[in-house]
């Protein structure tokens, strides 16, 4: 087997992929330190606390600590469970997350293996990561993890759809699944010019492809106790842990290169545009833990209409106008225009909704009023009884 | 359990699933269990359980002395423990017919409101967590730290003061008090600004909240709840304005009602109420008389005479009420203590019909039981 493999690809390129799978594990999972570090950092500072301190300066030293609290606790598996099951489980998880990275580029070279149809390998894998989230919600023959495996089943494959479909208005816009090429052609103009629409879609569908807040819904703790992961503990519950901060980073790092123009940035050339695009993606998490330290959790049936009600056919819609604007050969300023205007109606229609609070408010306040003014007729007509 | 399903599904149905919330369910509030029977995300009916915090109260009040069941009854609703001890030394005092000094009434009112500020703050805290918004909670348990603060100063403990005396206080507050309790007003009100302008009217704390549970007046009384679970469903009754007590009578304060009588009102209320407490202690402070505080009964053994009373009061969470038999010792015959919070969960099957298994985390938080007091 090894043997037709080498035939294959070549013993250097063989190499080449089992070094640079090693070189890309140890840098994400540097990256998901960084990352459970910068959250605590920010929610902290959102929620004018300082976020931990004391663990080293600037509190840098926390993540570490975690990492060996979690690798050195028990690991408990439940006598009830599907122990191959229980146990698959996160391996499926985690092994679809890291497999999503190896075609995802930091720069023009800084890349595993580049495919010609990176973006449809990504969303294929993607995929995967739910099927090990509903076997460890049923593994761990619990009732809530039934549910949040359920549950997550529901809402990431309903989900994936707008993330395919905007995928797809990048891809015609490009001309091509290929990563690189889809950087390359944001060369004039980068694609959230164009395709503003796109970018709502796909951050709000990749804040529920990861379960983040307002999208926490298949893990919420104060409903179904975490989930697919409430039996886990130790080291296998740290590898969903991973997983989830490792699907976060390549969220962010796929809207920086689908809109915001990947690498690409003014005074950097060659290899150092590896810096643009960690400050980007860098930035579209830090947005991420703000929707966090803001927003409450919507519950799952509002969270099934938002995205068969709104999101599938907004991002059919955005798929329409790149396929007008492609086929006509309009000039760019055309799609902007549209995507801008499909936009501004979701605006609208979202303004009128968020004025509701605040006729609400005076609805609450003129009520108030009313009562407190019969009330002080009342007792100016009548003493008020007095005494214990 | 074959039993209990024929008894309340008369169309059970074989999809049905038993999911047990509690006493474990970190959003159960303390150690209450709903047995949910659930359909799919879809409630179909839930038995509460409870008893899991007995300690038998009142029980052991038969076999202490009059003073020391002041400690007891810090122990009934944790979080509100200034107004549990306010309403068991009315009672001893209506009892024996005692005059309360009145600068003892003022400290006893402003300590009052205080900690009905605090209650609420941390209904505040648990509703966001409930949703799943993490950051007011932070806010208002750093003002409720802040009110526990001073409560430390007046009486030297955070919860659980025992010091409230019958006829009096345990002694007089410390000399910056007022000064301490202004500038505690104006954080109060800053906290209580910044979590309600994140929370209450954001749309998806409104879209998780609004139209759930609703309770009718007619069925908001017949169920016998009492506080802000009553005033949400638009019906106009408080304790201090109904049958004011103490000095209550002498404060200008509004009574916040609800429109709808849904999750939102209930909790919306509890907002409005924390600035008016507010304004209640602000009055209360530029009233506050000077005179002896200390009971004049000092540390002598107290003999009611037989006989018994039952006073009331408006806790945080409702309408408390003491039932006190004497029969001439220094130990009561009897007290019984009708707790807010369990005549308000008696609606909760009402209220958990046809919910989704996250509205029922969302009902039983604006509820706000405390389960010390539930069992009692």
């Amino acid at each position: 087997m090894p043997a037709t493999i080498l035939l294959t690809i070549g013993l250097a390129s063989f190499i080449w992929i089992v070094v640079g799978l090693f070189i890309m594990f140890t840098t994400l999972s540097v990256v998901v330190l960084s990352l459970t570090w910068l959250e605590r950092k920010v929610l902290g500072r959102l929620q004018r606390r300082l976020g931990p301190t004391r663990t080293g300066p600037m509190g840098l030293m926390q993540p570490m600590a975690d990492a060996l609290k979690l690798i050195l606790k028990e690991d408990i598996i439940p006598a009830s469970s599907e122990k191959a099951i229980f146990w698959v489980a996160p391996i499926i998880v985690v092994v679809s997350a890291f497999m999503i990275w190896v075609t995802i580029p930091g720069t023009q070279n800084a890349v595993i293996q580049n495919l010609d149809l990176g973006l449809f390998y990504i969303i294929a894998f993607s995929v995967v990561g739910i099927l090990g989230l509903v076997l460890a919600g049923w593994g761990s023959a619990n009732k809530y993890g039934t549910l949040g495996g359920l549950r997550a089943a529901a809402q990431l494959i309903s989900y994936e759809i707008p993330i395919i479909m905007v995928a797809i208005s990048v891809a015609m816009l490009a001309q091509s699944l290929d990563m690189r090429e889809i950087v390359n052609q944001q060369d004039s103009y980068i694609f959230f010019l164009v395709q503003p629409l796109g970018l709502v879609i796909f951050f709000i569908a990749g804040l529920a492809e990861v379960g983040r807040t307002p999208f926490d819904i298949y893990f919420a703790e104060s409903e179904v106790v975490g989930g697919p992961f409430v039996e886990y503990s130790g080291a296998h519950w740290s590898v969903f842990f991973l997983a989830e901060y490792i699907n976060t980073f390549a969220i962010a790092a796929l809207t920086v290169i689908l809109f915001f123009g990947g690498w690409s940035g003014p005074g950097l050339s060659g290899d150092w545009g590896i810096i643009w695009f960690l400050l980007k993606v860098y930035l579209v998490i830090m947005v991420i833990f703000w929707v966090r330290g803001t927003f409450p959790r919507l519950r799952i049936d509002q969270l099934m209409a938002f995205a068969w009600k709104v999101m599938v056919p907004l991002s059919f819609l955005s798929v329409v106008m790149t396929a007008v604007y492609q086929f006509y050969e309009w000039p760019p300023w055309s799609l902007t225009a549209m995507s801008v205007a499909g936009l501004l109606v979701v605006g609208y229609l979202i303004y009128k909704r968020m004025t509701g609070p605040s006729r609400l408010a005076a609805q609450v306040r003129i009520r108030q009023q009313e009562l407190e003014t019969q009330r002080r007729a009342l007792s100016h007509a009548s003493t008020p009884a007095g005494g214990n | 359990m074959t039993q209990v399903s024929e008894n309340m599904l008369p169309d059970a149905e074989p999809v049905e699933m038993l999911l047990n919330m509690g006493p474990q369910h970190p959003s159960t509030h303390g150690v209450f269990r709903m047995v949910l029977w659930v359909d799919g995300e879809k409630v179909v009916d839930v038995e509460p359980h409870i008893g899991y915090l007995h300690r038998g109260s009142e029980k052991l009040c038969e076999g202490e002395q009059y003073h020391q069941i002041i400690t007891l009854f810090d122990r009934l609703d944790y979080i509100a423990n200034f107004n549990n001890e306010q309403v068991y030394c009315r009672a001893v005092e209506k009892l024996m017919g005692l005059e309360v000094s009145e600068r003892s009434e003022y400290i006893r009112v402003i300590l009052c409101e205080l900690n009905r500020i605090a209650s609420h703050m941390l209904f505040i805290a648990t509703m966001g967590l409930d949703a799943g918004a993490m950051t007011p909670s932070m806010f208002c348990f750093r003002g409720r730290e802040r009110i526990q603060a001073v409560f430390e100063a007046v009486s030297g403990a955070r919860m659980m003061h025992n010091y409230f005396r019958i006829g009096g206080l345990k002694e007089d507050v410390p000399d910056d008090f007022v000064q301490q309790v202004r500038d505690l007003l104006i954080l109060i009100k800053e906290d209580t600004d910044e979590s309600d302008k994140l929370l209450s009217f954001n749309e998806i704390f409104l879209a998780r909240l609004k139209d759930v549970a609703v309770i009718s007046a007619e069925d908001a009384i017949d169920f016998g709840l009492t506080g802000p679970c009553l005033r949400a469903s638009g019906v106009d009754y408080d304790v201090r304005k109904a049958a004011p007590y103490s000095v209550y009578d002498r404060f200008d304060f509004d009574v916040p009602i609800g429109l709808d009588g849904d999750c939102w009102d209930r909790y919306y209320l509890r907002v409005q109420e924390i600035y008016q407490s507010v304004r209640i202690v602000e009055q209360a402070l530029d009233q506050l008389p000077e005179g002896e505080v200390v009971s004049s009964l000092g540390r002598r053994l107290i003999r009611p005479p037989a006989g018994e009373v039952y006073v009331r009061a408006e806790n945080p969470r409702g309408e408390i009420g003491v039932y006190l038999i004497s029969d001439g010792t220094d130990r009561p015959y009897r007290v019984k203590v009708r707790p807010p919070s369990f005549c308000n969960l008696s609606a909760l099957r009402l209220m958990l019909k046809d919910c989704w298994i996250a509205d029922a985390v969302v009902i039983l938080g604006a509820l706000d039981i405390v389960l010390g007091e539930v069992d009692r």
